[in-house]
Protein backbone atom coordinates (compact mmCIF):
# COMPACT_ATOMS: atom_id res chain seq x y z
CA UNK A 1 0.00 0.00 0.00
CA UNK A 2 1.32 3.27 -0.95
CA UNK A 3 2.45 5.78 1.31
CA UNK A 4 -0.65 7.99 3.33
CA UNK A 5 -0.95 11.56 2.51
CA UNK A 6 -0.56 13.92 4.97
CA UNK A 7 -3.40 16.64 5.77
CA UNK A 8 -3.22 19.03 8.39
CA UNK A 9 -6.21 21.66 8.82
CA UNK A 10 -6.81 25.00 10.77
CA UNK A 11 -9.36 27.90 11.69
CA UNK A 12 -8.39 31.22 11.32
CA UNK A 13 -10.67 34.08 11.37
CA UNK A 14 -13.29 31.14 11.05
CA UNK A 15 -15.61 29.57 13.40
CA UNK A 16 -15.40 25.94 12.84
CA UNK A 17 -18.25 25.47 11.06
CA UNK A 18 -16.23 24.16 7.81
CA UNK A 19 -14.29 21.89 10.40
CA UNK A 20 -17.75 20.82 11.38
CA UNK A 21 -18.52 19.67 7.92
CA UNK A 22 -15.61 18.15 7.48
CA UNK A 23 -17.11 16.22 10.09
CA UNK A 24 -20.46 15.44 8.20
CA UNK A 25 -18.81 13.29 5.43
CA UNK A 26 -19.56 10.95 8.80
CA UNK A 27 -19.17 7.07 8.15
CA UNK A 28 -16.95 8.27 4.39
CA UNK A 29 -13.93 9.56 7.61
CA UNK A 30 -13.13 6.13 7.94
CA UNK A 31 -12.91 5.57 3.84
CA UNK A 32 -10.84 9.22 4.45
CA UNK A 33 -8.50 8.08 6.69
CA UNK A 34 -7.41 5.12 4.88
CA UNK A 35 -5.89 7.28 2.72
CA UNK A 36 -4.79 10.14 4.68
CA UNK A 37 -3.10 11.15 7.80
CA UNK A 38 -3.56 14.02 10.19
CA UNK A 39 -0.83 16.24 10.58
CA UNK A 40 -1.62 19.50 12.60
CA UNK A 41 -5.38 20.02 13.33
CA UNK A 42 -7.84 20.12 16.05
CA UNK A 43 -9.00 16.50 15.41
CA UNK A 44 -4.96 15.50 16.57
CA UNK A 45 -4.21 18.39 18.78
CA UNK A 46 -1.13 19.07 17.16
CA UNK A 47 0.16 22.56 17.65
CA UNK A 48 2.45 22.70 14.62
CA UNK A 49 2.74 21.83 11.13
CA UNK A 50 5.38 19.25 9.88
CA UNK A 51 6.10 18.88 6.18
CA UNK A 52 2.28 18.09 4.36
CA UNK A 53 0.57 16.98 1.15
CA UNK A 54 -2.32 19.09 1.81
CA UNK A 55 -2.86 22.14 4.04
CA UNK A 56 -7.18 23.14 4.60
CA UNK A 57 -7.94 26.35 6.07
CA UNK A 58 -11.13 27.58 7.03
CA UNK A 59 -11.33 31.56 8.03
CA UNK A 60 -9.55 34.65 6.62
CA UNK A 61 -6.62 37.14 8.06
CA UNK A 62 -8.23 39.15 11.05
CA UNK A 63 -4.96 39.14 12.89
CA UNK A 64 -1.04 38.99 13.03
CA UNK A 65 -1.28 35.70 14.53
CA UNK A 66 -3.42 34.36 11.75
CA UNK A 67 -0.46 35.13 9.24
CA UNK A 68 2.51 33.85 11.03
CA UNK A 69 -0.40 30.39 10.54
CA UNK A 70 -0.87 30.91 7.39
CA UNK A 71 2.89 31.55 6.56
CA UNK A 72 3.27 28.16 8.82
CA UNK A 73 1.06 26.25 6.47
CA UNK A 74 2.14 27.73 3.16
CA UNK A 75 5.83 26.81 4.10
CA UNK A 76 5.18 23.35 5.15
CA UNK A 77 1.74 22.18 3.05
CA UNK A 78 2.50 21.02 -1.21
CA UNK A 79 -1.13 21.97 -1.54
CA UNK A 80 -2.96 24.70 0.05
CA UNK A 81 -6.93 25.08 -0.12
CA UNK A 82 -8.57 27.74 1.45
CA UNK A 83 -12.38 26.53 2.61
CA UNK A 84 -15.68 28.39 3.11
CA UNK A 85 -16.53 31.83 2.22
CA UNK A 86 -14.30 33.27 5.37
CA UNK A 87 -11.07 31.94 3.64
CA UNK A 88 -12.52 32.35 0.04
CA UNK A 89 -13.69 35.86 0.45
CA UNK A 90 -13.20 37.34 4.01
CA UNK A 91 -16.74 36.25 4.76
CA UNK A 92 -18.56 37.61 7.97
CA UNK A 93 -15.61 39.15 9.56
CA UNK A 94 -14.53 41.04 5.79
CA UNK A 95 -18.17 42.79 6.84
CA UNK A 96 -16.00 45.06 9.19
CA UNK A 97 -13.46 46.19 6.45
CA UNK A 98 -15.82 49.57 5.22
CA UNK A 99 -15.76 50.64 8.91
CA UNK A 100 -12.40 52.38 11.22
CA UNK A 101 -11.06 49.65 13.17
CA UNK A 102 -10.74 51.77 16.55
CA UNK A 103 -14.22 53.17 16.19
CA UNK A 104 -15.43 49.62 15.23
CA UNK A 105 -13.89 48.45 19.03
CA UNK A 106 -14.78 51.70 20.33
CA UNK A 107 -18.13 51.28 20.31
CA UNK A 108 -17.81 47.07 21.12
CA UNK A 109 -15.70 47.88 24.22
CA UNK A 110 -16.39 51.56 25.37
CA UNK A 111 -19.23 53.08 24.19
CA UNK A 112 -21.98 50.13 23.78
CA UNK A 113 -25.01 50.68 26.60
CA UNK A 114 -23.88 48.40 29.51
CA UNK A 115 -20.41 48.48 29.29
CA UNK A 116 -19.67 51.37 32.38
CA UNK A 117 -16.52 49.77 32.83
CA UNK A 118 -15.34 48.35 30.08
CA UNK A 119 -11.62 48.73 28.28
CA UNK A 120 -10.23 47.85 25.00
CA UNK A 121 -8.66 44.34 25.79
CA UNK A 122 -4.71 45.08 25.31
CA UNK A 123 -3.57 41.83 27.26
CA UNK A 124 -0.02 41.25 25.58
CA UNK A 125 -0.88 37.49 24.63
CA UNK A 126 -3.80 38.56 22.44
CA UNK A 127 -2.61 38.93 18.76
CA UNK A 128 -3.05 42.63 17.15
CA UNK A 129 -6.23 42.92 14.85
CA UNK A 130 -5.10 44.15 11.63
CA UNK A 131 -7.56 47.40 9.81
CA UNK A 132 -8.62 44.88 7.33
CA UNK A 133 -9.85 41.54 7.28
CA UNK A 134 -8.26 39.55 4.17
CA UNK A 135 -8.99 36.47 2.14
CA UNK A 136 -6.35 33.65 2.34
CA UNK A 137 -4.84 34.52 -1.64
CA UNK A 138 -4.40 38.40 -0.74
CA UNK A 139 -1.56 37.10 1.57
CA UNK A 140 -0.25 33.63 0.64
CA UNK A 141 -0.28 31.67 -3.06
CA UNK A 142 -3.92 29.57 -2.79
CA UNK A 143 -3.75 26.23 -5.15
CA UNK A 144 -7.20 25.41 -4.46
CA UNK A 145 -10.39 27.06 -3.45
CA UNK A 146 -13.57 25.61 -1.80
CA UNK A 147 -16.44 28.27 -1.54
CA UNK A 148 -19.68 27.83 0.75
CA UNK A 149 -20.81 28.98 4.57
CA UNK A 150 -20.31 26.00 5.41
CA UNK A 151 -19.73 23.91 2.19
CA UNK A 152 -21.13 20.95 2.87
CA UNK A 153 -19.85 17.09 3.85
CA UNK A 154 -20.69 15.93 0.33
CA UNK A 155 -18.91 18.97 -2.02
CA UNK A 156 -15.93 18.43 0.69
CA UNK A 157 -15.93 14.75 0.13
CA UNK A 158 -16.23 15.23 -3.20
CA UNK A 159 -13.68 17.94 -3.84
CA UNK A 160 -10.76 15.92 -1.65
CA UNK A 161 -11.79 12.30 -3.22
CA UNK A 162 -11.26 14.08 -6.72
CA UNK A 163 -8.23 15.94 -5.67
CA UNK A 164 -6.40 12.35 -4.11
CA UNK A 165 -6.98 10.67 -7.46
CA UNK A 166 -5.36 13.38 -9.07
CA UNK A 167 -7.90 14.64 -10.98
CA UNK A 168 -8.73 18.60 -11.07
CA UNK A 169 -11.60 19.11 -8.41
CA UNK A 170 -14.87 20.22 -9.73
CA UNK A 171 -17.86 20.63 -7.33
CA UNK A 172 -20.70 20.88 -10.43
CA UNK A 173 -24.46 22.21 -9.69
CA UNK A 174 -25.67 21.82 -6.18
CA UNK A 175 -22.52 20.98 -4.68
CA UNK A 176 -20.76 24.46 -5.42
CA UNK A 177 -23.11 26.98 -2.73
CA UNK A 178 -21.12 30.41 -1.73
CA UNK A 179 -24.14 30.50 1.00
CA UNK B 1 -36.98 29.77 -45.90
CA UNK B 2 -35.92 32.28 -42.87
CA UNK B 3 -31.93 33.38 -42.78
CA UNK B 4 -29.54 31.25 -40.24
CA UNK B 5 -26.65 32.04 -39.02
CA UNK B 6 -24.58 29.11 -36.80
CA UNK B 7 -23.88 29.12 -33.15
CA UNK B 8 -21.82 26.78 -31.88
CA UNK B 9 -22.49 24.58 -34.50
CA UNK B 10 -26.55 24.98 -34.74
CA UNK B 11 -28.24 26.53 -37.19
CA UNK B 12 -30.05 29.58 -36.11
CA UNK B 13 -32.89 31.07 -37.83
CA UNK B 14 -33.73 34.38 -37.21
CA UNK B 15 -35.88 37.57 -38.20
CA UNK B 16 -34.45 41.06 -39.34
CA UNK B 17 -33.76 43.01 -36.85
CA UNK B 18 -33.13 40.48 -33.91
CA UNK B 19 -29.81 40.51 -32.21
CA UNK B 20 -28.06 37.32 -31.74
CA UNK B 21 -28.75 36.72 -28.33
CA UNK B 22 -32.40 37.34 -29.09
CA UNK B 23 -32.22 34.53 -31.96
CA UNK B 24 -30.55 32.38 -29.65
CA UNK B 25 -32.81 32.14 -26.97
CA UNK B 26 -35.94 32.07 -29.17
CA UNK B 27 -34.33 29.05 -30.66
CA UNK B 28 -33.41 26.99 -27.39
CA UNK B 29 -29.83 28.15 -26.96
CA UNK B 30 -28.73 29.98 -23.87
CA UNK B 31 -25.82 32.32 -24.46
CA UNK B 32 -24.69 33.55 -20.44
CA UNK B 33 -26.14 36.82 -19.80
CA UNK B 34 -26.82 39.13 -16.75
CA UNK B 35 -27.31 43.24 -18.09
CA UNK B 36 -29.54 41.86 -20.85
CA UNK B 37 -33.41 41.11 -20.24
CA UNK B 38 -35.52 40.37 -22.72
CA UNK B 39 -38.31 43.52 -22.27
CA UNK B 40 -36.00 45.79 -22.26
CA UNK B 41 -33.79 47.63 -24.87
CA UNK B 42 -30.43 45.84 -25.27
CA UNK B 43 -27.57 47.30 -22.27
CA UNK B 44 -24.44 45.84 -23.91
CA UNK B 45 -22.67 47.03 -20.21
CA UNK B 46 -21.72 43.51 -18.63
CA UNK B 47 -20.10 42.02 -21.37
CA UNK B 48 -20.85 38.74 -19.85
CA UNK B 49 -22.69 37.46 -22.81
CA UNK B 50 -19.66 37.98 -24.92
CA UNK B 51 -19.05 35.74 -28.11
CA UNK B 52 -16.96 35.43 -30.89
CA UNK B 53 -18.65 36.61 -34.27
CA UNK B 54 -16.42 35.63 -37.49
CA UNK B 55 -13.51 35.42 -35.28
CA UNK B 56 -13.89 38.84 -33.17
CA UNK B 57 -15.28 39.30 -30.18
CA UNK B 58 -18.71 41.10 -30.19
CA UNK B 59 -21.57 41.35 -26.84
CA UNK B 60 -23.96 39.13 -28.30
CA UNK B 61 -27.26 41.23 -26.94
CA UNK B 62 -26.48 44.35 -29.24
CA UNK B 63 -24.61 41.96 -32.29
CA UNK B 64 -27.80 42.31 -34.81
CA UNK B 65 -28.31 38.59 -36.12
CA UNK B 66 -27.14 38.32 -40.07
CA UNK B 67 -27.46 35.55 -42.76
CA UNK B 68 -24.30 33.31 -42.47
CA UNK B 69 -22.53 34.29 -39.41
CA UNK B 70 -20.38 32.07 -37.46
CA UNK B 71 -20.54 32.70 -34.21
CA UNK B 72 -19.00 30.53 -31.20
CA UNK B 73 -20.13 30.64 -27.50
CA UNK B 74 -19.57 27.85 -25.46
CA UNK B 75 -16.14 27.72 -25.70
CA UNK B 76 -13.14 27.76 -23.15
CA UNK B 77 -12.04 31.13 -24.73
CA UNK B 78 -15.36 32.70 -24.07
CA UNK B 79 -16.17 30.89 -20.79
CA UNK B 80 -12.59 32.16 -19.58
CA UNK B 81 -13.22 35.54 -20.18
CA UNK B 82 -16.91 35.19 -18.80
CA UNK B 83 -15.42 33.83 -15.47
CA UNK B 84 -13.07 36.84 -14.86
CA UNK B 85 -15.58 38.87 -15.80
CA UNK B 86 -18.06 37.44 -13.14
CA UNK B 87 -14.51 37.61 -11.04
CA UNK B 88 -14.23 41.14 -11.14
CA UNK B 89 -18.05 41.76 -10.42
CA UNK B 90 -17.48 40.02 -6.91
CA UNK B 91 -14.30 41.63 -6.02
CA UNK B 92 -15.50 44.91 -6.96
CA UNK B 93 -18.69 45.05 -4.56
CA UNK B 94 -19.92 43.73 -1.24
CA UNK B 95 -21.16 40.24 -2.09
CA UNK B 96 -21.53 38.28 1.47
CA UNK B 97 -23.87 35.84 -0.16
CA UNK B 98 -24.04 33.82 3.40
CA UNK B 99 -25.88 37.30 4.62
CA UNK B 100 -28.08 37.94 1.82
CA UNK B 101 -31.66 37.37 1.39
CA UNK B 102 -31.69 36.94 -2.44
CA UNK B 103 -28.70 34.37 -2.44
CA UNK B 104 -30.53 31.42 -4.09
CA UNK B 105 -31.99 33.21 -7.03
CA UNK B 106 -29.23 35.74 -7.40
CA UNK B 107 -28.10 35.81 -11.28
CA UNK B 108 -24.60 36.75 -10.60
CA UNK B 109 -24.72 33.92 -7.64
CA UNK B 110 -26.25 32.16 -10.40
CA UNK B 111 -23.70 32.51 -13.12
CA UNK B 112 -20.77 32.09 -10.67
CA UNK B 113 -22.18 28.58 -9.84
CA UNK B 114 -22.51 27.76 -13.83
CA UNK B 115 -19.15 28.97 -14.64
CA UNK B 116 -17.16 27.13 -11.92
CA UNK B 117 -15.90 30.22 -10.23
CA UNK B 118 -14.80 29.14 -6.44
CA UNK B 119 -12.61 32.56 -6.20
CA UNK B 120 -13.10 35.86 -6.79
CA UNK B 121 -9.45 35.38 -7.34
CA UNK B 122 -8.42 39.32 -7.67
CA UNK B 123 -8.38 41.85 -4.23
CA UNK B 124 -11.48 42.39 -3.18
CA UNK B 125 -12.43 45.77 -2.99
CA UNK B 126 -14.58 46.22 0.47
CA UNK B 127 -16.43 49.85 -0.77
CA UNK B 128 -18.48 51.79 1.75
CA UNK B 129 -21.73 52.05 0.65
CA UNK B 130 -24.35 52.35 3.56
CA UNK B 131 -27.81 50.90 3.07
CA UNK B 132 -31.17 53.12 2.60
CA UNK B 133 -33.56 51.99 4.62
CA UNK B 134 -35.76 54.60 4.71
CA UNK B 135 -38.56 53.41 2.96
CA UNK B 136 -41.33 51.57 4.90
CA UNK B 137 -41.13 48.67 2.61
CA UNK B 138 -38.36 48.73 0.38
CA UNK B 139 -34.61 48.20 1.27
CA UNK B 140 -31.75 49.11 -0.80
CA UNK B 141 -28.29 47.33 -0.26
CA UNK B 142 -25.96 49.07 -2.93
CA UNK B 143 -23.41 46.80 -1.73
CA UNK B 144 -24.60 44.30 -3.86
CA UNK B 145 -24.95 46.96 -7.44
CA UNK B 146 -23.44 45.86 -10.11
CA UNK B 147 -24.38 48.65 -12.34
CA UNK B 148 -26.51 46.48 -15.43
CA UNK B 149 -29.27 49.74 -15.19
CA UNK B 150 -32.10 47.54 -15.37
CA UNK B 151 -34.01 49.03 -12.53
CA UNK B 152 -33.09 52.35 -14.37
CA UNK B 153 -34.66 50.85 -17.60
CA UNK B 154 -37.98 49.51 -15.55
CA UNK B 155 -38.81 52.60 -13.88
CA UNK B 156 -38.47 54.93 -16.73
CA UNK B 157 -39.24 53.10 -19.35
CA UNK B 158 -42.05 50.88 -18.02
CA UNK B 159 -42.84 52.53 -14.57
CA UNK B 160 -42.77 56.27 -16.10
CA UNK B 161 -41.30 57.63 -12.93
CA UNK B 162 -37.17 57.76 -13.20
CA UNK B 163 -36.80 56.64 -9.44
CA UNK B 164 -32.83 55.37 -10.16
CA UNK B 165 -30.08 56.71 -11.86
CA UNK B 166 -26.46 55.92 -12.54
CA UNK B 167 -23.87 58.71 -11.24
CA UNK B 168 -20.11 59.52 -11.57
CA UNK B 169 -17.53 58.00 -13.84
CA UNK B 170 -15.22 54.60 -14.19
CA UNK B 171 -14.45 53.16 -10.91
CA UNK B 172 -16.93 56.13 -9.37
CA UNK B 173 -20.25 54.94 -11.29
CA UNK B 174 -22.90 54.04 -8.72
CA UNK B 175 -26.61 54.11 -8.47
CA UNK B 176 -28.37 56.60 -6.96
CA UNK B 177 -32.09 57.22 -6.20
CA UNK B 178 -33.70 60.42 -7.97
CA UNK B 179 -35.29 62.82 -5.05
CA UNK B 180 -33.66 65.77 -3.55
CA UNK B 181 -33.09 63.88 -0.26
CA UNK B 182 -31.30 60.85 -1.92
CA UNK B 183 -33.45 58.67 -0.15
CA UNK B 184 -36.11 56.21 -1.68
CA UNK B 185 -39.00 57.05 0.83
CA UNK B 186 -39.06 60.26 -0.86
CA UNK B 187 -39.98 58.99 -3.62
CA UNK B 188 -43.17 57.64 -5.25
CA UNK B 189 -41.69 54.10 -6.21
CA UNK B 190 -44.60 51.54 -5.27
CA UNK B 191 -44.32 47.46 -4.51
CA UNK B 192 -45.86 46.34 -8.39
CA UNK B 193 -43.37 48.39 -9.97
CA UNK B 194 -41.76 46.97 -12.61
CA UNK B 195 -38.29 48.50 -11.01
CA UNK B 196 -39.12 46.20 -8.05
CA UNK B 197 -39.04 42.86 -10.22
CA UNK B 198 -35.88 43.06 -12.65
CA UNK B 199 -32.97 43.51 -9.83
CA UNK B 200 -30.49 40.24 -10.84
CA UNK B 201 -28.79 40.85 -7.58
CA UNK B 202 -29.77 41.45 -4.05
CA UNK B 203 -30.12 45.45 -4.37
CA UNK B 204 -33.85 46.29 -4.23
CA UNK B 205 -35.75 43.68 -2.26
CA UNK B 206 -39.16 43.79 -0.59
CA UNK B 207 -38.91 44.23 3.36
CA UNK B 208 -40.37 41.61 5.77
CA UNK B 209 -40.54 38.29 2.96
CA UNK B 210 -36.68 37.88 2.31
CA UNK B 211 -37.13 34.30 3.26
CA UNK B 212 -40.60 33.31 3.06
CA UNK B 213 -39.04 30.77 0.57
CA UNK B 214 -35.94 28.58 2.51
CA UNK B 215 -33.09 28.77 0.99
CA UNK B 216 -32.25 25.57 -0.88
CA UNK B 217 -35.43 25.88 -2.47
CA UNK B 218 -35.02 28.76 -4.66
CA UNK B 219 -34.87 29.45 -8.44
CA UNK B 220 -31.20 28.13 -8.68
CA UNK B 221 -31.22 25.49 -6.12
CA UNK B 222 -33.52 23.67 -8.05
CA UNK B 223 -31.72 23.59 -11.50
CA UNK B 224 -28.30 25.24 -12.81
CA UNK B 225 -29.22 28.83 -14.77
CA UNK B 226 -28.17 27.30 -17.72
CA UNK B 227 -30.99 24.99 -17.74
CA UNK B 228 -33.43 27.56 -16.89
CA UNK B 229 -32.98 30.38 -19.33
CA UNK B 230 -34.41 28.10 -21.87
CA UNK B 231 -37.75 28.19 -20.11
CA UNK B 232 -37.86 31.86 -20.50
CA UNK B 233 -37.60 31.86 -24.36
CA UNK B 234 -38.43 33.98 -25.97
CA UNK B 235 -38.88 35.50 -22.38
CA UNK B 236 -41.78 37.69 -23.10
CA UNK B 237 -44.63 38.77 -20.88
CA UNK B 238 -47.14 36.41 -20.34
CA UNK B 239 -51.04 37.64 -20.44
CA UNK B 240 -51.40 38.25 -16.50
CA UNK B 241 -48.28 40.47 -17.20
CA UNK B 242 -46.03 38.88 -15.30
CA UNK B 243 -42.30 37.54 -16.22
CA UNK B 244 -41.05 34.43 -16.17
CA UNK B 245 -37.87 35.93 -16.92
CA UNK B 246 -37.77 38.65 -13.93
CA UNK B 247 -35.37 36.24 -11.33
CA UNK B 248 -36.48 35.94 -7.48
CA UNK B 249 -39.84 37.46 -7.93
CA UNK B 250 -42.51 36.47 -5.60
Amino acid sequence: MSKKLRVATTSLAGCFGCHMSLLDIDERLLALLELVEFDRSPITDIKHCSPCDIGLIEGGICNAENVHVLHEFRKNCKILIAIGSCAVTGGLPAQRNHLDLGACLTEVYLTEPGLAHGHIPNDPELPLPLDKVHPLHEVVKIDYFIPGCPPSGDAIWKFLTDLIAGKTPVLGHGLIKYD
Amino acid sequence: MSDTFQLDGASIPFKAGQTVMQAALAGGHYIPHLCYHPEFKPHGSCKVCTVKVNGRTAASCTMPAEAGLSVESNIEEMNGLRRTLVQMLFAEGNHFCPSCEKSGNCTLQALGYDLEVHTAGFRHMYPDRPLDASHPDILLDFNRCILCELCVRASSEVDGKNVFSLAGRGIAKHLIVNAKSGLLKDTNIALTDKAMQVCPVGVILQKRIGFSVPIGERRYDQRPISAQALDDAPRQADASGSCTACEGTP
